[in-house]
């Protein structure tokens, strides 16, 4: 019990921080559904992905765990690495840190598993710096995502990079977390 | 006796602003810092004169009952705005001389007024105006200028600019910015109701004119060299990015550029035939030359690194980039008919988005020292840097066409806000809209 809880206190940041960036990532993705009329699918997506924030409670248990009475499409389990979302980097960094290797795999196989699924990565970068240079920073951020995707089985055609810079902040603040929380490279469903 | 030379006011297509869009977002202009000792001067009221008009005349022919524009009030908010003179209220003034007066200098000297300008609006019917002005040396009871120049209602304003734009290089030896244009871009509301605008406004804030609204963010506008057009990156159609070069006038605009991936950064070739953009369609972001008569396009760049934010050195001969090829952004220079990239920048660790002085000696950039992003110009003949804010989180420096001011995005508490700085490092201005964001600013050059 007593280890149990210490795990948990220990994974609090890190779930926090998923939290707060897939509910920025909700706005995000409607507003962006609504001002284009091919993107009914990423609409439908965004609604996955808000379940998400509401699961990661839940997910804190089963974390590294299978979809245990799970049934349906494992994108949609929230106690699954798939519910994990955003990637997230260290300032004017674009290298996958070892914490995310596990939640790309995840992607990686439930894409090689599901060819006719298709993901687009947003890629982010936090204020600081010129905008043009963030706009590179999330294109190259994004793509480190679909490298190590593509090399873990996931075909190219599945999956489309897009980069946003510094234009679609998660969080809003000014502050050092806030900042983290942007930069990052979101995994936008289509089904 | 004074002369008065003949200056005939061209009335360009550049001025002419037939856009829809209603007049919002007035840039606010206030002076944060200026130079000790700052010229006082004096710019009476311009006195107003109208024809004799006849009991028959109809109405539609009658001069409008008073001035339309306020010219001296606009010259003296013009030369305040530099930080660089003092003019004195006109509440204070102990007469208003016009331009036909005797001027009695001690009225102004014991103001301390270094120069006095005195003026006549004069309406010549049909909607002509005439308008003659004095600058006068106070303490030496000498006239420095005198001008005479009719213009339509509608260029009035212009007019007084150009009356700045006089007085100033009389004044201080350097070229007035004071008939510019400034583009830059807003971003109001929030989640599903945010919108972005591009705008151009006169240089002093006034009548700013929509160019385009959108859902989505719109990035670094950049005039043509004659300032007919406007090239800008918009992130469009679900993330996909585009360039576009939007005729000022018509407000017609052309995709020049939506290739997969990265279509940003544009930069106007000095002949104004060609784009500089940032594409990274084969894989990473690489400068390419778009001709704009055949669309064609040429690479500039190859590296595995972020090579972006590219711009023309006035020459035409150069191109100035932002490159992490060592690691951390800098600026290099490339030759634009292709060839070997060269370091320019090596004081710290970032250095990005250039903007070039007119003259080609100077560069402004975006410089990172003590994790605060700052605004810096270099002297490009001796690499010699310079930090001239004391922000931390600047942005998009663009110089005005004179080369004495550099115009930048930065934030204030949690609103991006536009300020300026002299090249110097003197002066500093604060530019604000009434609500939301504004950033991207882009000086205009001179009128053509």
């Amino acid at each position: 019990m007593k280890l149990w809880t210490k795990t948990v206190l220990a994974m609090l940041p890190a779930l926090m921080l998923l939290g707060c960036g897939t509910s920025g990532e909700v706005e995000d993705e409607t507003d962006s559904g609504v001002s284009s009329s091919s993107s009914t699918g990423d609409l439908d997506s965004s609604a996955t992905t808000s379940g998400v924030g509401s699961g990661d409670m839940a997910s804190g248990e089963g974390m590294g765990e299978q979809e245990t009475g799970f049934s349906g499409d494992p994108l949609d389990d929230p106690s699954s690495l798939l519910a994990k979302r955003v990637v997230y980097f260290d300032f004017d960094q674009t290298e996958i840190k070892s914490d995310f290797r596990a939640i790309i795999q995840a992607h990686a196989e439930y894409l090689a598993n599901n060819n006719s699924v298709m993901v687009t990565l947003e890629g982010h970068a936090d204020e600081r710096g010129t905008r043009e240079y963030n706009i590179a920073l999330g294109e190259r951020r994004a793509n480190a995502v679909q490298r190590l995707l593509a090399l873990q089985g996931a075909s190219a055609s599945q999956i489309r990079v897009i980069s946003y810079g510094e234009e679609r902040p998660a969080a809003l603040g000014h502050d050092e977390d806030s900042l983290a929380l942007n930069r990052r490279v979101e995994f936008i469903y289509s089904r | 006796m004074y002369k008065i030379k003949l200056f005939t006011n061209t009335v360009s297509g550049f001025y002419l602003l037939l856009l829809a869009g209603t007049a919002q977002a007035v840039l606010n202009i206030e002076i944060t810092q200026g130079v000790e000792g700052a010229v006082p001067l004096a710019v009476v009221p311009f006195a107003w004169q109208v024809p004799p008009q006849n009991p028959q005349t109809p109405a539609e022919l009658l001069p409008p009952k008073k001035p339309p524009v306020d010219i001296a009030a606009i010259v003296r908010a013009d030369l305040a705005r530099t930080g660089r003179f003092d003019p004195l209220p006109p509440k204070d003034m102990l007469a208003r001389p016009s331009v036909d007066s005797t001027i009695n200098f001690s009225n102004w000297r014991i103001f301390q007024s270094e120069n006095l300008v005195v003026g006549t609006l004069q309406y010549l019917g049909a909607d002509r105006y005439k308008i003659r002005f004095r600058l006068f040396d106070v303490f030496k009871e000498k006239q420095l200028e005198g001008f005479s120049f009719s213009v339509s209602g509608d260029n009035l304003r212009r007019a007084a600019h150009q009356v700045s734009d006089i007085i100033y290089e009389k004044l201080t030896g350097e070229r007035g910015a004071f008939t510019t244009s400034v583009a830059y871009v807003t971003a109001a509301g929030v989640g599903k109701a945010r919108r972005y605008s591009l705008w151009i406004a006169d240089a002093d804030g006034y009548g700013p004119q929509s160019m385009m609204r959108s859902r989505e963010p719109i990035l670094s506008p950049a005039w043509s060299p004659d300032g007919t057009r406007i090239a800008y990156a918009s992130l469009e159609d679900n993330g996909h990015q585009a360039v576009f070069v939007q005729n000022i006038a018509s407000g017609h605009r052309d995709k020049v550029s939506a290739h997969k991936g990265i279509n940003g950064a544009p930069s106007w070739s000095p002949d104004g035939k060609s784009l500089a953009v940032t594409l990274s369609k084969d894989g990473n972001p690489e400068i390419y030359v778009i001709d704009l008569t055949g669309k064609k396009q040429r690479r500039l760049t190859r590296h595995w690194a972020i090579d972006t934010e590219p711009t023309w050195t006035p020459d035409g001969k150069t191109i100035i980039f932002t490159s992490d090829r060592g690691g951390r952004p800098q600026l290099y220079q490339v030759p634009s008919k292709g060839g070997k990239a060269r370091r320019l920048t090596f004081e710290g660790k970032y250095n990005a988005k250039a903007s070039v002085s007119q003259d080609g000696k100077k560069v402004a950039m975006i410089h990172r020292a003590g994790g605060k992003y700052r605004v810096a110009v270099m002297d490009l003949k001796s690499g010699n840097l310079r930090v001239l804010t004391d922000g931390s989180l600047d942005e998009s420096p663009s110089f005005a066409p004179n080369g004495g001011m550099i115009i930048y995005a930065t934030s204030a508490g949690r609103r991006g806000i536009l300020k300026a700085v002299s090249v110097d490092g003197n002066i500093h201005q604060r530019l604000t809209v009434p609500e939301g964001d504004v950033r991207e600013p882009a000086w205009s050059p001179f009128p053509q």
